[in-house]
């Protein structure tokens, strides 16, 4: 009995420990898009802000950069969805002798590295193009062109997968009931097959845009004039990173909690819709007086749903009222304050320094003791240091002590690029 | 009765690369007719349905339907509806929707669509229940769903692939009588694919059993009960016992058979095999449970058999009697119950005798399977 409580408390931490492991960086990366200094943490925390959301709207480059990736999103989705298709319709239906073979050839792409996809995409239709006579300007060596086609070449592949999990449940007389019943091929395939894969379809487009949106090493060979947001980030984050971007990282983590709520409500809706046209009687369901469940009842996403959006419309309001400016001017008054007082102990520290080593100078060996307590004293080291040690770390310490207000205060600009790439990583893998 | 749409096959031939489905059809269905193919599972049913609908090409021969040629025709062109063996009901469109898909396709608007669902919903005795899903039917209601959405389509040959497997007894024999009485009401041509005997015999102007891809009788329920032509036929429809031997004799019609169990017999040669049969020849003598009657211990003779009985068992309307047969297989005898009194004959030998008329020659061949 005991052992089993055990069990069961070792397996709730052991998942407390895996979702902070997953959602962590998120949380945080969110947090410090609210905080005001203008390198991304949590701690200290300083003041609420919404300047980074403002920040990140006027950049252009990263609006830019969201437009090019919705660009070559939309692009991407309808041609991998429409490759998949077709790849999915040939897997299941037309050559079922093949399968193995054709199934292999269809999934390569996923296992070639998106590095290689993006420069082989460049190198043939750069072939392609110069075959054709045609300029470096032309529409083969554009961009956006280039973008699409090469992120579809792997994205067509996830899209096929999806596509004939679904396929594989369709049954084939159905088309064929279509067809007996007049239905042209064309007619049988839009009326029938279509909307049996719609969900699918759904699912394909969904995978194949956010596929399309988080991919760097594909893309960072083929964007030409059309730089996506990732490549924009990577770009950025050479030069040094701001809250603006996990304003956008926050942002995106929003609306996928929206996207996500809002498709587990519509399921769970459809679900007791379902239900309650079961237990329907025929003269209720005639005579369309049949009362169906309302949006929020007994369902828990819708009611989530609901609370997020309102929580957003609150966010916004006081967002568009709010103002830091006092409180920004607050900490900064007390980081000035802060900087004099340290200044002014680094100037007695040295002053206490420079009398040492004048009666080092001066004096003999037994005077050395008394003035070196007081000097480690002072900095805030007890006698433990041997006295003769005790100036080079005299000069150690408040280096060591600077070291993270100096990032706070502006100075530590060095450490920057290494917390960045990190960071910049994180936002990556959100998107 | 001959209004509507005949269908004729000739010489048909299917094949799957080396494995042949139908050998060499040949059948004539009459406009108006009632047709069932009758067959064990595997025979080739289904795929002689799909030939004369058009989904298969046939590797031979032809399928003429209203005397045209319908090669190089598809499914939708042709004046068919086929009744799948599973239905294929669209699970996504609601009941009304199934039935006038056909009229959507035809660009019907959705009002006339709804009038004409309607109406073939009270026909099917489903009336208002078109606003349902086909998941939110019965099995029994969703076959009659199937049966509207092919009329809807006005065919002129309505096919039907054993629409009636999947339900259960009671509900079988009430769409039995149904699908005929709608047969009757629309008079076009049903072609009824089924192994269920009794369907065909019940439902059906004409039948034809197949065995492995080759029709071996076509004729009407009587016909092919009381006079099959092979062994297959007489096996396979209905209940019947089998006595295995050689012909001795030929006399006119009838026919002297050394039996191997039950000694010398006499009965009639099938119609299909006049002429045919010579002495010496490996035969087959079919008699019906219910040719039998009892006959005094003792009696011999050409048309008296002796066995011993293994179990009896009483069904009510008639009382039954198993004996050693010949072939290991049980010699079923079905005294109908008049009221009088049986008395256990188990272990005991006893003797039967029959009317040869009621006895049926056919040269030896495989029999179905149990
Ligand atoms: N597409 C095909 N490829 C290869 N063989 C096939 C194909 N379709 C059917 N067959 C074979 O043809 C034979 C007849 O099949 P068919 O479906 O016509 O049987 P059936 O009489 O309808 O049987 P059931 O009563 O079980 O439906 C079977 O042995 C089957 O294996
Ligand atoms: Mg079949």
């Amino acid at each position: 009995m005991k052992n089993f409580t055990f069990m069961r408390l070792s397996l709730w931490v052991y998942l407390a420990i895996f979702f902070a492991y997953l959602l962590g960086p998120l949380v945080i990366m969110s947090a410090t898009a609210f905080n005001s200094p203008s390198f991304p943490r949590m701690t200290p925390w300083e003041c609420l802000t919404f300047e980074w959301f403002s920040a990140l709207f006027q950049d252009e480059r990263i609006l830019n950069g969201i437009w090019n990736s919705i660009l070559v999103g939309a692009g991407t989705v309808v041609l991998s969805v429409a490759m998949g298709l077709a790849g999915a319709l040939m897997l299941t239906q037309i050559w079922p002798k093949l399968r193995a073979t054709y199934y292999t050839v269809i999934i390569a792409p996923i296992l070639i590295p998106g590095v290689v996809l993006g420069i082989s995409t460049l190198v043939f239709w750069d072939r392609i193009n110069r075959m054709l006579g045609l300029g470096a300007d032309s529409f083969l060596s554009n961009g956006l062109f280039l973008t699409i086609i090469g992120q579809s070449t792997f994205i067509a592949s996830y899209c096929m997968l999806v596509l004939v999990a679904r396929l594989q449940r369709y049954d084939i007389a159905l088309t064929e009931a279509a067809l007996d019943l007049g239905a042209t091929h064309a007619q049988a395939f839009r009326k029938v097959l279509l909307p049996f894969m719609r969900p699918a379809l759904a699912s394909a487009a969904v995978l194949a845009f956010l596929a399309s949106f988080e991919n760097y090493n594909t893309t960072t060979f083929t964007f030409g004039e059309y730089p996506t947001l990732t490549i924009e980030l990577a770009q950025k984050v050479r030069y040094g990173i701001t809250p603006a971007i996990s304003a956008l990282a926050f942002i995106i983590v929003v609306l996928t909690v929206f996207a996500a709520l809002f498709n587990e409500a519509s399921i769970r809706r459809k679900q007791l819709v379902a239900e309650a046209r079961k237990k329907a009687t025929v003269e209720e369901l005639e005579s369309g007086k049949l009362r169906l469940p309302g949006f929020l009842s007994s369902n828990a996403a819708a009611v989530a749903l609901v609370v997020v959006a309102c929580a957003t419309v609150a966010v916004v309001g006081t967002a568009t009222v709010y103002s830091p400016a006092q409180c920004i001017a607050d900490v900064q008054e007390q980081k000035r304050l802060e900087t004099e007082e340290r200044i002014q102990e680094l100037r007695r520290q040295r002053e206490l320094r420079r009398q040492q080593q004048l009666e080092e100078q001066g004096d003999a060996a037994p005077a050395q003791t008394a003035p070196s307590t007081g000097s480690g004293n002072n900095s805030g080291f007890g006698g433990v240091f041997a006295p003769g040690s005790l100036s080079g770390d005299g000069e150690a310490a408040p280096e060591a002590e600077q070291e993270p207000q100096g990032n706070s205060s502006g100075f530590g600009n060095i450490f920057d690029p290494n917390a960045l790439s990190g960071d910049g990583e994180d936002s990556g893998s959100g998107n | 009765m001959s209004a509507g749409v005949g269908v004729n096959l000739e010489n048909l031939w299917i094949r799957f690369g080396d494995f042949v489905a139908v050998r060499d059809a040949n059948v004539n269905i009459n406009g108006g007719d009632f047709f069932s193919f009758l067959g064990p599972s595997g025979c080739g049913k289904t795929t002689i349905l799909r030939a004369v609908s058009g989904f298969l090409e046939p590797s031979d021969g032809k399928v003429l339907i209203g005397g045209n040629d319908m090669k190089g025709i598809g499914p939708n062109k042709r004046p068919t509806a086929l009744i799948f063996q599973n239905l294929a009901l669209f699970p996504l469109m609601k009941i009304w929707e199934n039935i006038t898909f056909s009229m959507e396709i035809k660009g019907a608007s959705a009002k006339e669509r709804r009038k004409r669902a309607d109406e073939l919903l009270d026909m099917i005795a489903l009336p208002g229940q078109g606003d349902k899903l086909p998941s939110e039917l019965s099995g029994g209601q969703r076959q009659r769903v199937a049966i509207a959405r092919a009329l809807c389509a006005e065919p002129d040959v309505l096919l039907l692939d054993e629409p009636l497997s999947a339900l259960d007894l009671k509900l079988r024999q009430h769409m039995r009588t149904e699908l005929r009485e709608i047969q009757q009401r629309v008079g076009i041509t049903f072609i009824y694919i089924t192994h269920d005997q009794g369907e065909a015999l019940t439902m059906s102007d004409n039948i034809a059993v197949m065995k492995a891809g080759v029709i071996d009788q076509i004729g009407d329920g009587k016909t092919i009960y009381n006079d099959p032509s092979t062994a297959f036929a007489a096996s396979f429809v209905g209940e019947n016992n089998v006595f295995r031997g050689k012909v001795k004799r030929i006399m006119g019609e009838e026919a002297l058979i050394q039996t191997n169990r039950s000694g010398e017999l006499v009965a009639r040669i099938s119609s299909a095999n006049q002429g045919r049969m010579k002495e010496g020849d490996a035969a087959m003598m079919f008699i019906r449970p219910e040719a039998f009657a009892l006959a005094p211990a003792g009696a011999s003779g050409d048309h008296f058999v002796t066995a011993k009985v293994n179990h009896e068992e009483f069904e009510g309307n008639v009382f039954n009697i198993f004996m050693e047969g010949d072939g290991g297989k049980e010699l079923k005898v079905s005294i109908p119950n008049l009221g009088q009194s049986f008395e256990d004959h188990t272990g005991q030998n006893i003797t039967l005798e029959y009317e040869t008329k009621n006895a049926v020659i056919v040269p030896a061949g495989e029999l179905a399977a149990e």
